[in-house]
């Protein structure tokens, strides 16, 4: 390599991090660097009114596993604690089940249109998408409360004598988190569909396949990213939903989201809150570890 | 068109790719390009041309060796300071900017006063005659009007060269014909320097003052369109341009003898075994046993319009090609399996350096 | 005459079905919020008649107009300042040879979209009350730097794709017709990349609008946003200006929305 052409490959790197840089020290000063100091809090002694004593303590770790039993004065399993976890990972994954089982019709519907109206139908999912979640979620509420719409027309129906209690109910949260987050499966989904080669479709029925075999034995298989990066793109945030249970679920039926949230406010113990919050980063990381590798599995076996 | 040398290539080798990976695009290539001609760059994809091109328009670093313009080292000049503009492959029109302001475009990055800008923008969009579509978009345009406007504009800051990278690969045979004449129109009427970049053998030869035949990134010959057709100096070049018959043969005496026993009449500058290169049209077919004509059987003819294509094999296999000038009827076409007898046109019969 | 339906290939059965429904329980909600929103009686249930009473009330909200202005001040700054530095930084990552670190700087800048919403609202609650505590300033500051980093991602999402689509050989011909780099980036990159930077602009701005966690999380008294707003009302009865709030917080994201689908439509 001559000096010339050094110099001009050089001087792309450098362009390349000076361009970069100031967006980069805005996500290290608002996104990157604040989660590093959620971590130094976790190992923080709770203040009186909130905020932290600048003590070292695994006061707040010890509270995500465990409870002090002030009688007997020893360590239990901190059921409440637990219980929240597991009900967020038990309510995420049903979440994305079944937003995989409406979405998959819907994204395959919208793949198989017109190039002309596909765009128009695509335009239909993308707007629910970019709408205030907030908004959203509050719209549905007015569906399915006691008052609501749902009931009012049961009730003139003649088809349940009273109102159907849903709200603050479990199936409440499931019916408003997917309503939410079904557009994140149908986009990604949508993307592979349209990227998938119809005329497999054909060697499949000409070898004899029946359509559960073709879906089984060529569709599915062929569109697994997509499967992987929508259930990705729905478990995560649902896993650290905040809005959605604090309106259709109540007090009562929190998520992780919620509980943290309740260790700043209420629960004045910032540790604790810090200590949850590094606990759902991990699992939300091990997923997307798991979904990097599933992608990457599929690119080497094609 | 003079002597003076305006672009001298010297020893330049540019590598891409870095260690065992790396692949020479050029190969140590030395080249002098005269003022005022219109010098061409030939050969197949891949052997360099374009990198050559790309390096004396500026837009690569040569890895090694350099490039004089008008003298002056220019190796590491930004494309920006040189005065050398680009007619592209792909034409590249700006297509926010309508075809004034494209052709006005390099008038106005060197800070030309706006009325001389207008005046010459003018000038030049009369010079492609393309005056009524000034205020186009040049995605309104068709493809031959685009090809005008990347030439306006790149003539229009009057540089020291022009350089076309295969710029009429684009057009359909019609339109390239015309291009072809219009091209070489401008550079007559603007008297600047031509380096064009192309794969057509035909257009090479109808268009060029001279010609540089590159393969595998090196220079294999230099010449006008004549030396190169008619004295081709190796195998690459004889079989790149135009059609030709290989023989092998041993000099002998006055001779080279081939196989078959025949000798034929050439000056041969080396000893033992050689290649001689025949155009097909220098194949002569002549009666069988006539005195001197090599024996050979018909074994397959095309039919090309004016003329007529004949496939020939000589006793030992040899395949040979002969192009004649078909009769008007189309008597006395030779049939398959035909015994005639071959003749070189003298002086026509080349012998190759390998 | 009778006859089998043709065997469609492509066709799955009941996709049809299923799809037809999943749009309408996609639009029945919001279309009934925004006709409730137009109800003339007190509740949110009954029909009493059109009127225009609930964006009234919100007009006349003192609340409401302040959370408006707070919205639109956040929102654009967010917008101006993530776009910015999405299109410096998708010029630094596009059309180059690839260099090391590069995928430190996508995974940066698309950090915030793999984050809880949650983790990084507790994050900046740390941070910004510290900050808070050690300056005494309680600006909007906060809330924009905030806001710029999470939408970086979404800005940088088109601008990256108008870049890549971009072809390079017209800054080529730009240098080779006197052009510097400046006046290359001035006159031929920037008019060309325009599209992507106002599409970007705009996803950035819609999603700044709709942020609420962070926000909540972040805002210093008196900062309600229209989405930290209807929160706080949410908690207490339902009342139907809020609907009225959704509606038109709907109808702009909806303009905005189709505006970035005008901008980002493939030329044929």
């Amino acid at each position: 390599m001559s000096p010339a052409e050094e110099a001009v490959r050089r001087e792309n790197i450098k362009s390349a991090w000076q361009l970069s840089a100031p967006a980069l020290l805005v996500l290290t000063v608002a996104a990157v660097g604040p989660l590093l100091i959620v971590l130094v809090y976790s190992f923080l002694t709770p203040g009186t009114h909130g905020n932290v004593e600048w003590v070292f303590s695994l006061e707040g770790w010890r509270g995500v596993l465990f409870d002090h039993d002030i009688f007997e004065d020893k360590l239990v399993l901190a059921d409440g604690n637990l219980t929240i976890f597991w009900r967020s990972v038990k309510l995420s994954f049903i979440t994305t089940v079944l937003t995989f089982i409406v979405g998959f019709p819907t994204a395959w519907f919208i793949a198989t249109r017109s190039p002309a109206s596909r765009a128009g139908w695509l335009f239909l999912i993308t707007i629910p998408f970019w709408t205030n979640l907030l908004i959203r979620t509050f719209a549905i509420n007015q569906i399915i409360r006691n008052e609501g719409v749902l009931n009012t027309l049961l009730l003139k129906a003649g088809l349940v004598s009273a109102p159907l209690q849903l709200t603050y109910t479990d199936t409440a949260l499931l019916i408003g988190m997917v309503y939410v987050y079904l557009p994140l499966m149908v986009l990604p989904l949508f993307a592979t569909i349209d990227r998938f080669d119809m005329r497999l479709l054909e060697a499949g029925y000409d070898l004899y396949a029946s359509r559960w075999q073709v879906l089984r034995r060529v569709i599915l298989p062929i569109i697994r990213p997509g499967i992987v990066a929508g259930s990705i793109l729905v478990f995560v945030p649902c896993l650290g939903a905040y809005v959605t249970p604090r309106i259709l679920g109540g007090g009562k039926n929190m998520m992780i989201g919620n509980f943290i949230e309740l260790q700043f406010g209420q629960g004045k113990n910032w540790p604790l809150g810090a200590a949850l919050s590094v606990t759902l980063l991990v699992i939300v990381t091990i997923a997307l570890l798991v979904y990097v590798k599933a992608i990457s599995g599929e690119r080497k076996n094609g | 068109m003079t002597d003076e040398v305006t672009i001298s290539a010297r020893n330049v080798v540019k590598a891409f790719g870095q260690g065992n990976a790396a692949v020479r695009a050029l190969d140590d290539v030395s080249l002098d390009i005269r003022k005022g001609e219109f010098f061409t760059l030939l050969g197949p994809s891949g052997c360099g041309k374009t990198t050559l091109l790309r390096l004396i328009a500026g837009f690569e670093m040569p890895t090694e060796g350099t490039i004089l313009l008008d003298g002056a080292d220019i190796t590491t000049l930004p494309p920006n300071r040189r005065p050398v503009n680009t007619v592209f492959q792909s034409y590249a029109l700006f297509p926010h900017l309508t075809v004034a302001q494209n052709v006005a475009f390099g008038l106005q990055m060197l800070g030309r006063p706006a009325p001389e800008v207008k005046a010459t923008t003018e000038r030049m969009l009369a010079l492609v005659k393309l005056e009524a579509m000034a205020g186009r978009k040049t995605s309104q345009l068709s493809g031959g009007q685009q090809q005008r406007v990347a030439l306006a504009r790149a003539l229009a800051p009057q540089p020291k060269v022009l350089l076309l990278d295969e710029p009429l690969s684009a057009l359909d045979l019609k339109l390239r014909k015309e291009m072809q004449v219009e091209l070489k129109r401008l550079q007559t009427e603007t008297g600047i320097t031509f380096v064009f970049v192309t794969h057509d053998q035909e257009e090479a030869l109808t268009m060029s003052d001279r010609i540089g035949v590159m393969s595998h990134g090196k220079l294999q010959q230099v010449g006008a369109p004549r030396d190169i057709y008619t004295r081709p100096v190796n195998r690459f070049v004889a079989s790149f341009i135009g059609e030709t018959n290989f023989l092998s043969g041993v000099t002998e005496g006055a001779g080279v003898r081939l196989p078959v026993g025949a000798v034929v009449p050439v000056d041969s500058p080396r000893a033992g075994t050689v290649t001689l290169a025949v155009r097909p049209e220098h194949v002569r077919i002549v009666a069988p046993g006539e005195a001197g004509a090599i024996p050979a059987t018909v074994t397959g003819s095309v039919y090309f319009g004016t003329d007529m294509n004949y496939q020939l094999a000589l006793a030992d296999g040899t395949e040979i090609e002969a192009c004649v000038v078909s009769g008007v009827t189309g008597e006395g076409a030779l049939s398959k399996g035909e015994q005639v007898g071959l003749r070189f046109t003298p002086g026509a019969v080349q012998v190759l350096e390998d | 005459m009778a006859r089998a339906r043709d065997f469609s290939v492509t066709e799955l059965p009941g996709a049809t079905l299923v799809s037809m429904l999943v749009f309408v329980a996609l639009y029945a909600p919001i279309l009934v919020l925004i006709v409730y929103s137009f109800n003339a009686g007190e509740s949110v249930a009954v029909w009493g008649g059109l009127s225009l009473d609930w964006y009234r009330a919100a007009w006349a909200n003192d609340q409401v107009k302040e959370a408006t202005w707070v919205s639109l001040k956040v929102a654009t700054g967010a917008a101006v300042l993530s776009t910015a530095l999405a299109t410096m930084a998708a010029l630094g990552t596009t059309r180059r040879p690839a260099f090391r670190g590069q995928t430190f700087v996508y995974v940066m800048i698309n950090q915030p979209l793999m984050v809880p919403e949650i983790v990084t609202a507790v994050a900046l609650l740390l941070v910004t009350a510290a900050i808070k505590k050690a300056t005494g300033y309680t600006g909007l500051g906060y809330l924009i730097v905030a806001h710029a980093a999470f939408c970086i991602p979404f800005a940088y999402l088109p601008i990256r794709a108008r870049l890549e689509g971009m072809d390079l050989t017209l800054e080529t011909a730009a240098a080779d017709l006197y052009a510097s780099r400046w006046q290359t980036f001035r006159r031929v990159t920037l008019p060309l990349l325009m599209p992507g930077i106002l599409a970007g602009a705009m996803l950035a701005f819609v999603t700044s609008l709709d942020d609420v966690v962070i926000t909540e999380f972040i805002k210093s008294p008196g900062q309600d946003t229209l989405p930290t707003y209807m929160l706080g009302q949410l908690r207490r009865a339902m009342k139907p200006d809020v609907n009225a709030i959704s509606t038109l917080l709907l109808a702009l994201t909806l303009v905005l929305l189709s505006a970035f689908f005008l901008l980002t439509r493939k030329r044929k």
